[in-house]
């Protein structure tokens, strides 16, 4: 279905504003395109020498040549992305889904709205806000007196504070999308609040949720000031819960001050790792999505 | 039925968790960060590295990178959403949206690279609040696009098919039909775009800079309070009070943009009803 707008003009007026939408639209489409050709324009020299693979089989990283030759191993880091990734989805998942169905479903009235602004306000705090809590409250908190309590510990759980508004509000949305009369008539078949959740709410809206938890996840990925104010930023395989490490993110912003020539375009190769991985993510997302479609029926998903 | 009840009981504990987290966090901040402001706090630019003085020369800063954001994001995203408003389901305007929502997916600190790279290096402006503020706008422009042009569809078809019949030219219908019902969710959009400018932290540091000094032109470079903020805390030892003062204002600047968001929302919904 087309409208009349820029699309049958009348007179030369029209034809101009024509013009101007459409250079618009394409200035910003190209807006991704520029992205990508300056990360891997700035990229090239690294992408030369060593070559991309060189990032994902040297052991470590130093990128600085200090006479016994330069490193660039990304995979530590690419393993503490996903652990503070993983570890924060962790917490935020329950909590967020719990809280969202509470709110659309259970909570009575004034108190699911009060509830509602509380999580906007959440929501509306800046990373590095939630960062400076994590490093003054949370780190000595976790560290106790033997450890700096810089970790994957730490960044998970300030991690989890940012995802959590996301999930909870993306669950609440898809909830109060599904049909009113399903519900009714779950509650004339006599199921209570908690039944109609688990048995036709939450089931009808799993695509909502998965969408919000697939968001939450790309979030996570691309975090930088919070989990780089509390993770300790050591280049290290994670292994402990209260071991530092240093992510994607937080290597870039650590270092893109001071570096120079090959360091530099290492970082932008970084840069590029950390786009693939966030690519990758919405390619799944689309085949989940897409897959999901097919697979739900309404007795098959809401019989267990 | 007990497995019922116990469900709903869980479900209550994990909001008032929410809650609680809530609550503790903004009182930590209020009661850490309320000790250094005053009306010199606010005024003055930083001195010994952000230890004494205040945060005027930031507060400086930051508006004029969100001022340079929203400025050239703000008539790019607008027709950029008429024409997908206007021209929904045709084959460009499919392909613009996934672009956007690409661009919607990228890392703020790539942009922070790509900003680096662009407009430090490339077109030479250096660490400057330009810089800073037109990265930001590319950052923003796929927020800003997306509920410009959901407020526009909101406009009610009739009214397209009423300047339709009556011959108005397009540059009419736009002007006079759909953008004054649309204008108050478009604002909404706005406010979202400058909120998240003003949140922004790694796309800054390297585009915007560290300067603490009060900006002379667009060309200087200058900290924003959000790199103030992460500088404070990881940088300089026993500054934690300024920048937990400093996080205060900054969430107390993002409470109000909220709520004026939330009031305009209100009044649009207000109207559209009578």
């Amino acid at each position: 279905m087309r409208t009349s707008l820029a699309i049958a003009p009348r007179t030369r007026q029209d034809r101009a504003l024509g013009v101007v939408l459409r250079s618009s639209a394409l200035l910003a489409a190209s807006l991704i395109f520029l992205v990508l050709l300056f990360v891997v324009f700035e990229a090239r020299g690294a992408l030369a020498t060593p070559g991309f693979g060189a990032f994902f089989t040297d052991p470590s990283w130093h990128p600085v040549d200090d006479g016994t030759g330069s490193e660039y191993g990304v995979l530590p880091m690419l393993a503490a992305t996903l652990a503070t990734t993983f570890g924060a989805l962790l917490i935020a998942t329950p909590l967020g889904i719990g809280a969202g169905v509470f709110n659309a479903l259970v909570a009575p009235a004034p108190f699911a709205l009060l509830h509602r602004s509380l999580v906007e306000i959440l929501a509306g705090i800046p990373s590095v806000v939630y960062g400076l809590w994590g490093l003054v409250v949370l780190v000595p908190w976790i560290g106790g007196v033997s450890h700096s309590g810089q970790g994957l510990l730490a960044a998970s759980i300030v991690l989890s504070l940012m995802l959590l508004p996301t999930i909870t509000l993306s669950t609440e949305a898809a909830l109060l999308a599904v049909p009113k009369e399903q519900l009714q008539a779950a509650a004339a078949l006599g199921l209570g609040p908690i039944a109609r959740a688990r048995l036709v709410a939450v089931p009808a809206a799993r695509r909502g949720i998965v969408a919000g938890l697939v968001l939450a996840t790309g979030r996570a990925v691309g975090e930088t000031m919070a989990v780089l104010m509390v993770a300790g930023n050591v280049v290290a395989w994670p292994r402990g819960l209260r071991d530092p490490l240093r992510t994607l993110t937080g290597n870039i912003a650590l270092e893109m001050g001071y570096a120079t020539e090959s360091h530099r375009s290492a970082l932008f190769v970084v840069g590029l790792v950390l786009m693939l991985c966030v690519a990758l993510l919405v390619i799944l997302a689309g085949l989940f999505g897409s897959g999901e479609n097919h697979s739900v029926s309404a007795s098959g998903s809401a019989g267990r | 039925m007990r497995r019922e009840s116990g469900l709903k009981a869980l479900l209550w504990a994990i909001s008032m968790g929410v809650c609680a987290l809530l609550v503790w966090i903004v009182a930590d901040l209020v009661s850490r960060g309320t000790g250094p402001i005053s009306l010199e706090f606010l005024m003055a630019a930083p001195r010994d590295a952000g230890r004494a003085g205040g945060i005027g020369s930031l507060l400086v800063s930051t508006f004029w990178i969100v001022a340079v954001a929203t400025g050239v994001a703000l008539p790019i995203g607008f027709f950029s959403a008429v024409l997908l408003a206007e021209d929904t389901h045709s084959r460009m305007s499919r392909a613009v949206r996934s672009c956007l929502d690409m661009l919607n997916a990228v890392p703020s600190i790539v942009f922070g690279l790509f900003g680096n790279a662009l407009f430090c290096v490339a077109l030479g402006m250096g660490y400057s609040i330009l810089s800073g503020g037109l990265t930001l706008s590319c950052m923003i422009l796929p927020i800003l696009i997306r509920t410009m042009e959901q407020s526009l569809r909101a406009v009610p078809k009739e009214q397209r098919f009423a300047a339709s019949a009556l011959g108005l030219s397009d540059v009419t219908t736009l002007f006079r039909v759909l953008l004054p019902p649309a204008s108050p969710g478009m604002a909404v959009g706005l406010i979202l775009g400058v909120g998240r400018a003003l949140s922004e932290t790694a796309a800054l540091i390297f585009t915007a800079g560290y300067v603490t000094r009060f900006p002379d032109n667009l060309l200087d470079s200058g900290r924003s309070l959000s790199v103030h903020i992460f500088d404070l805390a990881m940088n300089v030892p026993g500054a934690d009070e300024r920048a937990y003062a400093s996080a205060l204002v900054l969430v107390v600047i993002l409470f109000v943009i909220n709520s004026c968001v939330r009031l305009a929302a209100r009044h649009f919904q207000a109207r559209l009803a009578t």
